[in-house]
């Protein structure tokens, strides 16, 4: 027994990052919004209570404001030639789960990509020949690096992030990345506060003629006033921020940046703990009519609305496309279908320098609090005389120091007992790690579609992941670590470690929570999901918004990218979509 | 306050065109009266119909509920004429002369004028009328007995109207009048005598009250507004936070409800009258609080406080409020302080400081013991001398919060 409900302008699928600042948006706009959230409500005093928000043992480890398998899980398997099964824990991945999503417990690094990201096919193929990605399935997005800056720029100052500008308006400036693109202006906040390791990893890179810069960060270089009037604190450095909401205002996300103000209005209604169990589209399926979504009794809601937008994880956003026919899901072996298609993921490798004499003090950190070097990071550098495309950032970002986790050893300590333990004593305060943040490329066979075995707890199918590391991103990564050994030998120290990427994609060890496609703009609707508004080509009162957009990853962190194209979607929906509802923004 | 709008325009209607225009200006002058006066601060519930009866109001003597007063004619003021309705704002005597207890504030309202009270009225006759039924009176025999209030009435009362003092500034003398008058701000912040009526020699002076202690708002340098500029005192009516502190409970609602809504003129006059209201009491030095305990206070205070309101208890602009000079923090009755330490506190959300920051309980946390130390610390540091609080001081506050 299905209930109806009154109908609403506007309904959104989850309300972390872009649900947000879409129903900010629109609600602005004088529209009606209801947003639809999966998991519990989660506000700062409750939720990220300071006297128990840096408990290790409960976020980090058990993990607890992350979604969880038993709610809904993926099958995963290397090539299309081996059958599925499901991931019964999350590891590789961890996904977000309730109001702030993914964004409450981000690290915050917020990237810009540039215009040889976003035009990456046009790029390279007059760079190095149609050959060189002749392997892979890279695609343009259909905007440029210029089109998307003064998106970039609001959800930079929405989030208050402490940076240091490279290239403002074409002038380079000391001290920032001097490969970045053109920005407006400087970052809101200037950078944190450096600690010792980032420092020593940056006159390292200087040393050797590399351009390391402070990372750009969510977390507060000072307290900051964002443009709709709410006030973060300046970041404490306790370390507490992957895995962990912030309990000092400080961390930028959908509870410090934008529910404040959003959920006073009138116009707005969030429904917390009730899932979204597909998109209904009017017979024909050329429209949506609303969504069904059941809450936590079991009780089934119709809600109507005009628009829809799908504003859950990227992953989520594409199995609903799917569990909803909207689109056609991608098939690997014709090349046919859009939805699924090119899912990248992250390519990173790691380093440790151990040392004797020095001390890193690792408990005073903060999630993006670091040094980044970007001169072998997408086309920042020649690829002329090599073997792949691509790059990645090296990022000597020490997170944290938190006791459970930080246990550095060196290669060849035992794995427990009393010489790990000896070992991870000398180890904890005197190593220095660094990494390098790889792209991703899209290849015909790493793809999302629906399991044909396993389903969910309301008998939907699973989605299928099929992914593993492309052999272009293994030789750029394995360049990167060359690079990176490098570094580790300027840096000096007793002993170093390269942890090198390899084929066959493991889900259990936890990688990066970068998931990106599965939905991807462009212009072309038989190799696109959604337009470059990211309005569906398929159902046009249906928007898909997140990093399921990417066509491709690059090596840089997603959320900034994510925040920027949802700003280009309300875009799109205030001024130009709402003038006739209903209309494709692009023709194809 | 959408809905209350759309009651005034919906009566509107109803009325012809040449009255129309005159009567909209006094139902708008009456909306600001009704403002200044916060009526929905106590008659409107939580997610309530406005002005349809409100919570409990846990008096000294007793329980009083809030009536309906929309113009329902079974279970709101529908019958009640205007002469009742000023009689009862001046005197205390409502339609068929049902006598009011002071917990509603027309010891107050007396000091207001015909006009503010006959624009009122013509206000609360366009209000949504709305049918509940509130059982206002709920004290126990024999203080249920309303011809009681006789007897106080002629103890405690007499009806008068705003006296203005000449030698004072016209926005002074408006200040004053918000004050004394709609505003009401002494049934909160001014002791009560044992027969719960206003010291008047204590006038502003800081009063405890379910569960709170509202703090002094004279002028007083240590305990009341001495460090506050004028802009200060308007900052905090206006948006709920400024440079020294950050509104808690029963504040919160009225800055809410009330104050945030006042005009700039209105709030700027307040502020200068408060602002020249002397009192000479409390400035006495509390004497240094013992070492031992100053010493398990700062540990304590580095542990669990320190992460927000800084080291040096500076504080963080609208977020996290100073402890330094923090008008919570200076009053003698450390009661509210210990209550937002106990229970925590979120900031009320304005128009110009919307982010609404809160304290976590920290009563799970933390032994009364803990508590009195760190709090003595927090009095006793960075220029705030105010006097020890004692484990016996939480423990009373614990208990009522968890009864």
């Amino acid at each position: 027994m299905t209930t109806i409900l009154p109908r609403k302008d506007v309904v959104i699928v989850g309300l972390g990052w872009t649900g947000s600042i879409l129903a900010h948006e629109l609600t602005d706009q004088g529209l009606d919004v209801l947003a639809i959230e999966r998991g519990p409500w989660r506000d700062t005093a409750t939720d990220f209570n300071i006297g128990y928000a840096q408990d290790e043992l409960r976020y980090s480890v058990r993990r607890d404001l992350f979604l969880q398998p038993a709610v809904e899980t993926l099958t995963m398997r290397n090539d299309p030639s081996q059958t599925a099964l499901p991931m019964r824990d999350f590891g590789s991945f961890l996904l977000g789960n309730g109001v702030g999503g993914a964004g409450v417990h981000w690290n915050g690094h917020t990237w810009r990509f540039w215009d040889s990201d976003f035009q990456i096919k046009t790029n390279l193929t007059k760079r190095y020949g149609a050959a060189r990605i002749a392997d892979l399935q890279v695609e343009d997005w259909g905007v440029t690096g210029a089109e998307m800056e003064p998106y970039y720029d609001q959800f930079e100052y929405l989030a208050g992030i402490s940076g240091k500008a490279g290239n403002i308006k074409g002038q380079l400036q000391e001290g920032g990345n001097p490969f970045e693109d053109p920005r407006s202006r400087d970052y809101p906040n200037p950078p944190m506060e450096m600690t010792y390791a980032p420092t020593l990893f940056a006159n390292a890179g200087r040393s050797m003629g590399l351009h390391p810069f402070p990372t750009p960060s969510a977390n507060m270089s000072r307290t900051y006033v964002n443009p709709l009037g709410i006030t973060m604190g300046q970041c404490t450095y306790c370390g507490f921020c992957e895995r962990f909401g912030c309990a000092n205002y400080s961390k930028s996300s959908a509870q410090t940046t934008i529910l404040p103000v959003l959920m006073k209005k009138a116009n707005f209604e969030v429904r917390t703990d009730s899932e979204v169990l597909h998109v209904d589209l009017a017979a024909g399926g050329k429209s949506a009519r609303g969504v069904t979504y059941v809450d936590t009794s079991g009780q089934e809601f119709f809600q109507p609305a005009d628009l829809v937008l799908l504003c859950a994880y990227g992953l989520h956003n594409a199995r609903l496309m799917m569990l909803s026919g909207i689109g056609r899901i991608y098939d690997p072996a014709t090349g046919e279908g859009t939805v699924g298609r090119n899912y990248c993921y992250q390519t990173n490798a790691g380093v440790q320098v151990f040392f004797d004499d020095k001390n890193f003090n690792p408990f005073i950190a903060a999630g993006a609090l670091g040094q980044t070097i970007d001169d072998y990071n997408g086309d920042a550098f020649d690829h002329g005389g090599l073997d792949f495309v691509g790059g990645a950032g090296i990022n000597c970002i020490p997170t944290n120091g938190r006791p459970i986790g930080t246990r550095p050893t060196l290669p060849g300590t035992p794995k427990w007992g009393s010489a790990w333990k000896k070992a991870t004593v000398a180890g904890y305060k005197s190593t220095l790690g660094f990494s390098s943040q790889g792209s991703s490329s899209a290849t015909r066979t790493n793809y999302l579609d629906l399991d044909p075995t396993y389903k969910d707890r309301f008998g939907r199918p699973l989605m299928r992941m099929t992914f593993d590391f492309p052999d272009n991103d293994i030789r750029m990564s394995n360049y990167l670590c060359d690079r990176m050994e490098e570094i580790a030998k300027t840096l000096g120290g007793k002993q170093y470690n390269v942890g090198r990427r390899k084929k066959g994609w493991d889900s259990v060890p936890y990688q990066s929570t970068h998931n990106t496609g599965g939905a991807i703009m462009g212009t072309d609707p038989k190799r696109s999901a959604v337009n470059t508004f990211l309005q569906s080509w398929d159902v046009p009162n249906v928007f898909v918004i997140g990093a399921s957009a990417f066509p491709q990853n690059a090596g840089k962190n997603p959320t900034g990218t994510v925040g920027a194209l949802a700003y280009r979607a309300a875009d799109g929906i205030r001024n130009h979509y709402l003038r006739n509802p209903g209309a494709p923004l692009v023709q194809a | 306050m959408r809905t209350l709008a759309a009651g005034a325009g919906a009566a509107l209607l109803a009325i012809t065109p040449a009255l129309a225009a005159d009567q909209a200006d006094q139902i708008i002058r009456g909306q600001y009266q009704a403002v200044l006066g916060d009526c929905a601060g106590c008659h409107t519930r939580p997610g309530g119909k406005p002005l349809a009866g409100g919570l409990s109001l846990e008096t000294p003597f007793g329980a009083l509920v809030p009536p309906n007063i929309t113009p329902d004619h079974e279970t709101g003021i529908g019958n009640w004429s205007e002469i009742d309705f000023r009689n009862m704002m001046k005197t205390g005597v409502g339609h068929d002369g049902v006598r009011l207890y002071p917990a509603m504030p027309y010891p107050a309202y007396t000091r207001m004028t015909e006009q503010d009270i006959s624009d009122l009225w013509a206000y609360m006759t366009t209000v949504e009328p709305v049918a509940n039924k509130v059982e206002a009176n709920q004290l126990p025999f024999p203080l249920n007995i309303r011809l009681a209030m006789w007897g106080w009435n002629l103890l405690n009362f007499s009806e008068a109207g705003f006296q203005a003092d000449p030698s004072k500034s016209a926005e002074w003398n408006r200040g004053a009048y918000i004050v004394q008058g709609a505003g009401h701000c002494g049934t909160c912040h001014t002791p009560k005598s044992f027969l719960g009526a206003d010291q008047d020699s204590s006038f502003l002076q800081g009063a405890s009250l379910q569960g709170w202690f509202a703090p002094d708002i004279t002028n007083n340098a240590q305990s009341g507004l001495g460090k506050w500029s004028q802009e200060d005192v308007v900052a905090y009516l206006k948006t709920g936070v400024n440079a020294h502190s950050i509104a808690s409970g029963p504040m919160a609602e009225a800055i809410e409800n009330s104050t945030s809504k006042m005009t700039d003129p209105d709030l700027k006059a307040v502020a200068v009258y408060l602002k020249n209201l002397g009192s000479d009491t409390g400035s006495a030095q509390a004497p240094k609080p013992d070492e031992a305990r100053m010493v398990a206070g700062e540990a304590i205070y580095r542990d669990n406080c320190s992460a927000c309101h800084g080291g040096d208890g500076a504080g963080a602009g609208a977020l996290f409020p100073t402890l330094i000079g923090n008008s919570i923090v200076a009053q003698g009755n450390p009661e509210t302080l210990a209550r937002v330490v106990l229970a925590g506190s979120q900031a009320v959300h304005t128009t110009g400081a919307p982010t609404t920051p809160s304290m976590p309980s920290l009563a799970w946390r933390l032994k009364d013991q803990e508590i009195a130390d760190v709090l003595t610390y927090v009095r006793g540091s960075w220029g705030n001398s105010a006097p020890a609080v004692s484990s016996d001081d939480i423990a009373a506050v614990r208990k009522e919060l968890v009864p």
